[in-house]
């Protein structure tokens, strides 16, 4: 923007409006972007440490990474950390495709699962009157506040009862019901008019499908984030109390014995870290950008 | 219909009338039931007993938290870092937690979704306090202590995870820079539905700047978003302990560093007693539950 050749222009728009978004004609002041800019690319850097780490580290080959004093930048990278990762992974008594099957059925079954039947839920207590709606929606926000480490004997005890101890299910089913997704999608819900469903109710359709035709699609920035949290709280879900068997346990336990390999192991372990942060960005990362492509120009709107 | 009339109608019919509603949060309910509330009145039952996990628990009443609260000086020194900790960091991780928000929803396309990730990150990458081990290594080879003698400001390297008075400042920087997570998402996900034409009319009526916008428009349309905020916030802030264990240690040097859920830990996972965590855990969630009314109270009267 500040360039002293003159900016190219685009034929639709300019640099500064494809930075900013097209409502910025209204009550912006282009010394309050360029503040705002700056400000934003300094807190940046500290914020985004821990990737700089991560991505060097897995770079770094055995020496540089025990080399003291410790540096954050690598000096000779290398992937030498990968191709050794990538032998150990082929060698293990249980194929290693099936950790990454497992995870899949882990992590897809809890997040899809929650997604779906916490929004289910969701649309009820949002938008329908029924007797004790007040209550069970208090009961789910209480329910966030009591601290989880205590009640996993209890959960033991249920899971066990249910026979789906040693099962993929046991880590999926409880997913299911967590508080969170429900908390998120009711409240994203609430703002939905209702002048928009009463139309859709007018025209016919049953509840199901102003559901599915009108209130998800008007809360996807919502379902998107929702997917967001839950597949992180999946994938870093070792599994270890529920599941003992070893060609059921998912891939984050693999990659952890890995990662315990002591110090000859250090650079493999570099190595998983970056495989462990690389798939929930990714993820995210598809999540959030089609998050914008649906929603910049409209909003909930009548 | 009024609510005088609605009470008039037998419960049966109203439930029957309302078939649909019931059967579409059945699935959600059950499992919730079986999964969160049975073990939560299961725990807070275990807290009156005493229970190692390996004989039956033994019936106590009352005596696990008269222990806590008259006897047990460390949970009251844990309990006071708490509530440090919380009122510093709850509410300017909250306000973090929105400007961020608010200022990346300023930007578009990639930059955006790139900025997203950029601030989340801390929360993303799983390995966030090795950064912070690195920075305060207590010899002068740590980033902090290096930095601070170059400039003159120390003679000698500080070990400041071990210096009881340093122990909570640093809790309290690295949970801000920890703060942008659950909320920081939720708010810009609101920021994306809320009606552009809005901001349109209100410019038509007189608002003159961003921040007239910010207060008048953006903030009352998203109420919900700051509600569901406020909740995680304090969740988050009142059960901070994986940090504290992470860099400070748990026992952490003279307990400077001890909350109620590193305490927690110590007696749930270390000496086996879950009786008296389960009080621990019982008296937390009074804590938050206490603090969430307050603040739900208060965000009631944001754009008046």
């Amino acid at each position: 923007m500040v360039s002293g050749k003159p900016m190219v222009i685009i034929e639709k728009e300019t640099l500064r409006e494809r930075l900013f978004p097209r409502r910025s004609k209204l009550n912006r002041s282009r010394a309050g972007n360029a503040l705002l800019f700056t400000f934003m690319a300094i807190c940046g850097v500290f914020m985004a440490l821990p990737l700089v780490m991560i991505v060097n580290n897995a770079l770094k080959p055995l020496d540089e990474i025990y080399q003291f004093p410790p540096r954050i930048f690598v000096r000779y990278p290398t992937f030498e950390n990968f191709t050794d990762l990538f032998v150990q992974m082929s060698g293990t008594w249980v194929p290693f495709s099936r950790y990454i099957l497992n995870t899949i059925i882990i992590t897809g079954g809890g997040t899809v699962g929650h997604v779906i039947i916490a929004s289910f839920a969701a649309y009820p207590l949002a938008k329908h009157k029924f007797p004790g709606k007040t209550f069970l929606f208090t009961l789910v926000i209480l329910s966030l506040m009591f601290t989880w480490q205590v009640t996993q004997i209890p959960n033991y005890v249920i899971i066990s009862y249910l026979g789906i101890n040693n099962t993929h299910l046991a880590l999926i089913i409880p997913a299911w019901g967590y508080g969170i997704g429900l908390y998120l999608m009711k409240q994203f819900m609430e703002q939905i008019p209702d002048s928009l469903i009463e139309s859709a109710r007018i025209d016919g359709a049953s509840e199901m499908r102003v559901f599915w035709l009108i209130i998800m699609p008007n809360v996807k920035p919502a379902w998107l984030t929702l997917a967001i949290f839950q597949f992180n709280l999946m994938w870093g879900n070792t599994g270890y109390l529920f599941i003992r068997s070893e060609e059921l346990k998912p891939l984050q336990f693999a990659m952890q014995q890995i990662m315990a390999g002591g110090p000859a192991r250090a650079g493999e372990a570099a190595a998983v870290a970056f495989v462990l942060a690389a798939i929930p960005i990714t993820f995210f990362l598809l999540c959030q950008s089609s998050i914008l492509e649906t929603m910049t120009t409209s909003g909930i709107k009548e | 219909m009024t609510k005088q009339n609605e009470y008039k109608i037998p419960l049966r019919t109203q439930i029957a009338k309302n078939r649909v509603s019931y059967l579409m949060i059945a699935p959600y309910f059950l499992i919730f039931t079986f999964f969160t509330i049975l073990p939560v009145i299961s725990s807070m039952v275990i807290s009156l007993t005493y229970f190692d996990m390996l004989s039956m628990p033994r019936w106590l009443g009352w005596g696990n938290y008269l222990k806590l609260l008259l006897e047990d000086d460390i949970f009251i020194l844990a309990l006071k870092n708490t509530l440090v900790l919380a009122v510093v960091t709850g509410p300017v991780s909250y306000v973090l937690c929105l400007l961020f928000a608010w200022i990346i929803n300023e930007f578009r396309g990639r930059l955006r979704a790139f900025l997203t990730l950029i601030f989340y990150a801390p929360s993303i990458s799983g390995q966030a306090f090795l950064i912070w081990n690195i920075i305060l290594t207590g010899d002068r080879y740590g980033y902090l202590n290096g930095l601070l003698i170059r400039w003159g400001f120390l003679q000698e390297p500080v070990l400041w995870m071990k210096t009881y008075n340093y122990v909570l400042p640093v809790l309290i920087v690295v949970q801000l820079w920890l703060s942008l997570g659950t909320g920081f998402l939720a708010f810009i996900a609101g920021l994306q539905t809320i009606d552009k034409t809005l901001y349109e009319a209100a410019a038509i009526d007189g608002i003159k700047n961003r921040w007239q916008e910010l207060w008048y428009v953006t903030l009352p349309a998203m109420k919900p978003q700051l509600m569901f905020g406020a909740v995680m916030q304090i969740t988050g802030s009142f059960a901070i302990a994986d940090i504290s264990i992470q860099l400070a240690g748990n026992p952490s040097v003279g307990y400077a560093g001890a909350t109620i859920v590193t305490h927690l830990l110590d007696y749930g996972g270390v000496r086996f007693e879950m009786g008296y965590a389960a009080a621990i855990a019982t008296l937390l969630f009074l804590l938050m539950v206490g603090t969430n009314k307050l603040v739900q109270r208060l965000l009631r009267r944001v754009g008046e």
